[in-house]
C-alpha cells in the first residue's frame, strides 16, 4: 500500500493487467509518443502521462500509437476484442467520440445481442471529461450519459485513485464493452491505493457517508464534493448520505432506492447538464419507485443547459460546487409538505 | 513512576494521525486504575474506549469532549493525590512547550516490510532488537492491524513481530492447503527468515490454532503460547459469520457480520467494514479465503481438534477469552487441562484484545 495519483493507479492497471494477460493491449492517440517527444517514443505516455512506461515493458505490439482518426482505431479495436485480443482504447477527449458514434453504438453495443450471445466484445474506452480546466467548449464535457443510454454498454466513473484501480481492472476483465471516464481534473489527486491488483465489481455503489436527514448521489468527481459538502453540513447537525453509484450501467438503483427510503429526501449532483442526464435519470428512478418515503422534492445541482464556457470566471460557476450542494440539502429540509399544501 | 503523569492521544494503527476525544468518563479528582476506561476515543478507522496507562488522581481535563487532536497531544494530567497545584500547572505548561505534532502523512514508528519467507509475508516489527520475542498470529479473514492495541504496549520491552498470514492483508495470497497444519508450517518458514529460533506466540482465533499446532509439532521454538479465542476448542462455530464475511460485497451487508465479532457494535466504523472489503478485492483473497473455511469450517463445524492434544503442549499457555463471544463460545474455555490458565473477560466479544486490550496486554505481559 501507498500514495498514489489517480494517474498511477490508472497506469498501474494496465500495467497489472497486461502482465496477467497477453491478450491486453493498448491503442490510441499518443499513448507511447506525446506532443514535444522529439521522436522519443513514450516521452510522454500519452497527453497526460497515464500510459508512461507500458511501451518500453510491453513492446510496439502490444502498446498501439494510432492515427488521428477515432472512427478508424475504435472500429479497428472492436475487431480485435470480436476475435480474441482484449483491447483498451484510450479516446483521449470523450468530446471526440462523436465521429465514431456507429462503431460504438451500432457495432460494438450490438454485437453480443444480434450474434445471439455468442460474440463478445471485451474493448474498453478510457476517456477525458470534465470542467475546470479551461479547455472550453469542446474538450470539458460530460458525455456518460449519451453512452448510459446505449443497451450494451457498460460506463464507469471512479470518483478517486482508488476506484479507478479497481473499476480499470473490472473493466479489462469484463466481457462486455466499457467506457471508462476519467475526469481530467483529478489526475493528481492522491490517496492510498494498494499494490496489489483488485477488482471492484460493476452495478455496486458504495455509500461514503452514512447520515439519516439527506441522500445525496453524485458521480465521478462530484462525489468529492458532495462527501465535503456531507462533512461541513454534519458540523451543523444535518447528517448526509452520500452514494457514489461507481457505474452509471448498470446502475445500483437498489442502494439508492434503500437510502432514500432511510432519509427521505433526496439531492443528486451530477456535473453533466440538466436534460437527460443522470440526475433526471435518478429523480426519475425515485419518484417512481420511493414516491411514498419523500418527504420534499428531489433537488438537482448540475451544470445549466449550456455549453461549457471559456471564460474562467464563467466556468467556475458552471461547475456544481460545495456551496450548491449545501444549499439543496438545505432546502430539502426547509420544505415543509403542510405549508406548501396551504 | 513518575509523581505526574500525562496521557497523551494514542496511536491506533498505522494510519492514525489525530483522533477525536468523544467523551470523558472519569471526573477531575477521581482516582484512575490501570486499564481503566477514561474517555472514548474515535478515528476514522476505529471508535474505542481508552483505557488509562496509568494509574493515579485525574487532575487536569486539557483537552474538551469533541476536539480532534494529534496523536501524542497531552489529553490530560494524572498524578499522586499530594502534588500541589502548581506543580501540575507546569507539567502542563512545559508539555505545551515542549509538545510538536508530526506533520500530516510524516510516518511515525515502525513501518510494515515485506518479507520473503518462502512466500511474501508482510510484517510489521516493534519494539528492541534484542529479547525473547512475541509473535502474533490473527485470525480468519484479519490482518496484522488486529493488533493495534497490542503491539505496541507489548513491545516496550522486547521485540514484537505481526505478520499477515498467508492470503491475508499484504501477503501472498496464493495457497495450495488451507488447513491449520500448513498455515503452521507457513508460519515457521516466517520464523525461519526472520531469524526466530524460538519466540512466544500470540494467536487469535484461527491464529490460536495456528501457534497451538506449532507448538504442538516444534516444542522447542515456542517459548509460551496465549491463545485468544482459539479455534480447535468445540465443534460450534457461527458458520453464518464465516459465509457472510465471505459473501457480502457491500458494505452495508457486511456491516451486520463484522458487528458480530464485537460486544458492543459502536465499536465497527464505516472504515473498518471498508478495509474487509477492500481485502477481500484483492486477487486471490476470496480464494484464499474460501480454502481455509472449506479446510476448517465446513458444514458449520470445527474441523480443526485441539482440545484433546492440549494436555501435550510443553510450553506454558494461557487461553482468553471474551464472554459475550458470539463467533467461537467462550465455553470452549471450559474443561481444559489444569496448568493451562483460562481468563474470561466479561463485555467483550470474539475480538477481545481490541474490545479489551488493557486487560489481554496485562495478561500477556505478566506470562510472556
Amino acid at each position: 500500500m501507498s500514495k498514489k495519483s489517480y494517474r498511477q493507479a490508472i497506469n498501474e492497471a494496465l500495467r497489472q493487467e497486461m502482465e496477467r494477460d497477453d491478450r491486453v493491449i493498448l491503442m490510441g492517440e499518443d499513448v507511447a509518443g506525446g506532443t514535444g517527444a522529439g521522436g522519443d517514443q513514450d516521452a510522454w505516455g500519452g497527453p497526460m502521462g497515464v500510459t508512461k512506461g507500458l511501451r518500453p515493458q510491453f513492446g510496439p505490439d502490444r502498446v498501439l500509437d494510432t492515427h488521428l482518426a477515432e472512427m478508424s482505431f475504435v472500429g479497428a479495436a472492436a475487431g480485435a476484442a470480436v476475435t480474441g485480443l482484449r483491447p483498451v482504447v484510450e479516446l483521449m477527449f470523450v468530446d471526440f467520440m462523436g465521429v465514431c458514434f456507429d462503431q460504438i453504438f451500432n457495432q460494438v453495443a450490438k454485437f453480443r445481442y444480434m450474434f445471439g450471445g455468442k460474440a463478445v466484445t471485451p474493448l474498453v474506452i478510457r476517456t477525458m471529461y470534465g470542467a475546470g480546466l479551461r479547455a472550453a467548449s469542446q474538450h470539458s464535457q460530460c458525455l456518460y450519459p449519451i453512452f448510459t443510454h446505449i443497451p450494451g454498454l457498460k460506463v464507469v466513473l471512479p470518483s478517486n485513485a482508488y476506484e479507478a484501480k479497481g473499476l480499470l481492472i473490472q473493466a479489462i476483465r469484463d466481457d462486455d464493452p466499457v467506457i471508462f471516464f476519467e475526469h481530467k481534473a483529478m489526475y493528481d489527486d492522491e490517496m492510498e491505493v494498494p499494490d496489489e491488483p483488485y477488482a471492484i465489481p460493476f452495478g455496486e455503489a458504495n455509500v461514503t457517508r452514512e447520515g439519516e436527514d439527506v441522500t445525496i448521489v453524485a458521480f465521478g468527481r462530484m462525489v468529492n464534493l458532495a462527501n465535503e459538502a456531507a462533512d461541513s453540513l454534519a458540523k451543523r447537525g444535518i447528517s448526509c448520505t452520500v452514494v457514489d453509484p461507481r457505474t452509471t450501467s448498470p446502475l445500483d438503483s437498489e442502494t439508492i432506492l434503500e437510502t432514500v427510503e432511510e432519509t427521505g429526501r433526496l439531492v443528486v449532483v451530477d456535473e453533466a447538464h440538466p436534460r437527460c442526464g443522470m440526475a433526471a435519470d435518478i429523480a426519475g428512478l425515485v419518484a417512481e419507485n420511493a414516491f411514498d418515503s419523500l418527504k420534499a422534492p428531489i433537488k438537482l445541482v448540475t451544470s445549466p443547459h449550456a455549453p461549457v464556457p471559456f471564460s474562467p470566471a464563467l466556468e467556475d460557476i458552471y461547475i456544481p460546487s460545495v456551496a450548491k450542494i449545501e444549499a439543496a440539502v438545505r432546502a430539502t429540509l426547509a420544505h415543509d409538505h403542510k405549508v406548501a399544501a396551504e | 513512576m513518575p509523581a505526574i503523569q500525562p496521557i497523551t492521544m494514542p496511536k491506533w494503527g498505522l494510519a492514525m494521525e489525530e483522533g477525536i476525544l468523544a467523551r470523558w468518563a472519569v471526573d477531575v479528582g477521581a482516582t484512575i486504575a490501570l486499564g481503566q476506561e477514561i474517555m472514548d476515543i474515535e478515528t476514522t478507522k476505529i471508535a474505542n474506549a481508552f483505557e488509562s496507562p496509568v494509574t493515579g488522581v485525574l487532575r487536569r481535563r486539557v483537552v474538551g469532549e469533541g476536539d480532534t487532536v494529534p496523536v501524542g497531544a497531552l489529553l490530560g494530567v494524572v498524578s499522586e493525590p499530594d502534588v500541589p497545584e502548581v506543580a501540575v500547572d507546569d507539567f502542563v505548561r512545559e508539555f505545551l512547550k515542549g509538545f510538536k505534532p508530526t506533520e500530516k502523512g510524516e510516518a511515525t514508528g515502525p513501518v510494515p516490510e515485506t518479507i520473503d519467507g518462502g512466500r511474501r509475508f508482510r510484517r510489521l516489527k516493534a519494539g528492541p532488537d534484542t529479547g525473547l520475542a512475541i509473535l502474533l498470529l490473527h485470525g480468519f479473514g484479519a490482518d496484522m492491524s488486529t493488533w493495534m492495541f497490542n503491539q505496541a504496549a507489548l513491545a516496550e520491552d522486547r521485540p514484537v513481530h505481526a505478520i499477515d498470514l498467508p492470503g491475508h492483508g499484504g501477503s501472498e495470497k496464493e495457497m495450495a492447503d488451507g488447513s491449520v497444519e500448513a498455515l503452521a508450517e507457513s508460519v515457521l518458514d516466517y520464523m525461519d527468515a526472520a531469524g526466530l529460533d524460538v519466540a512466544y506466540l500470540v494467536g487469535h482465533s484461527l491464529g490460536g490454532a495456528i501457534a497451538a499446532t506449532i507448538a504442538l509439532n516444534v516444542p522447542s521454538r515456542v517459548a509460551g503460547l496465549t491463545l485468544v479465542a482459539p479455534v480447535g476448542l468445540g465443534p460450534e462455530i457461527a458458520g453464518d459469520f464465516i459465509e457472510g464475511f465471505i459473501a457480502e460485497t457491500r458494505a452495508r451487508k457486511l456491516r451486520p457480520f463484522i458487528e458480530m465479532l464485537v460486544a458492543d457494535p459502536a465499536m465497527v466504523t464505516a472504515d473498518m467494514v471498508e478495509e474487509v472489503l477492500k481485502y477481500k478485492r484483492l486477487d486471490g483473497a476470496l480464494a484464499a479465503l474460501r480454502l481455509i473455511a472449506t479446510a476448517n469450517f465446513a458444514g458449520n463445524t470445527q474441523r480443526f481438534a485441539l482440545r484433546d492434544r492440549l494436555a501435550g503442549i510443553k510450553a506454558p499457555t494461557q487461553i482468553i477469552w471474551g464472554e459475550s463471544d458470539r463467533i467461537l463460545p467462550a465455553k470452549h474455555a471450559a474443561g481444559l487441562p489444569a496448568q493451562i490458565q483460562v481468563t474470561t473477560i466479561p463485555g467483550a466479544g470474539h475480538i477481545v484484545h481490541m474490545e479489551k486490550a488493557a486487560a489481554v496486554n496485562k495478561a500477556i505481559a505478566g506470562v510472556g
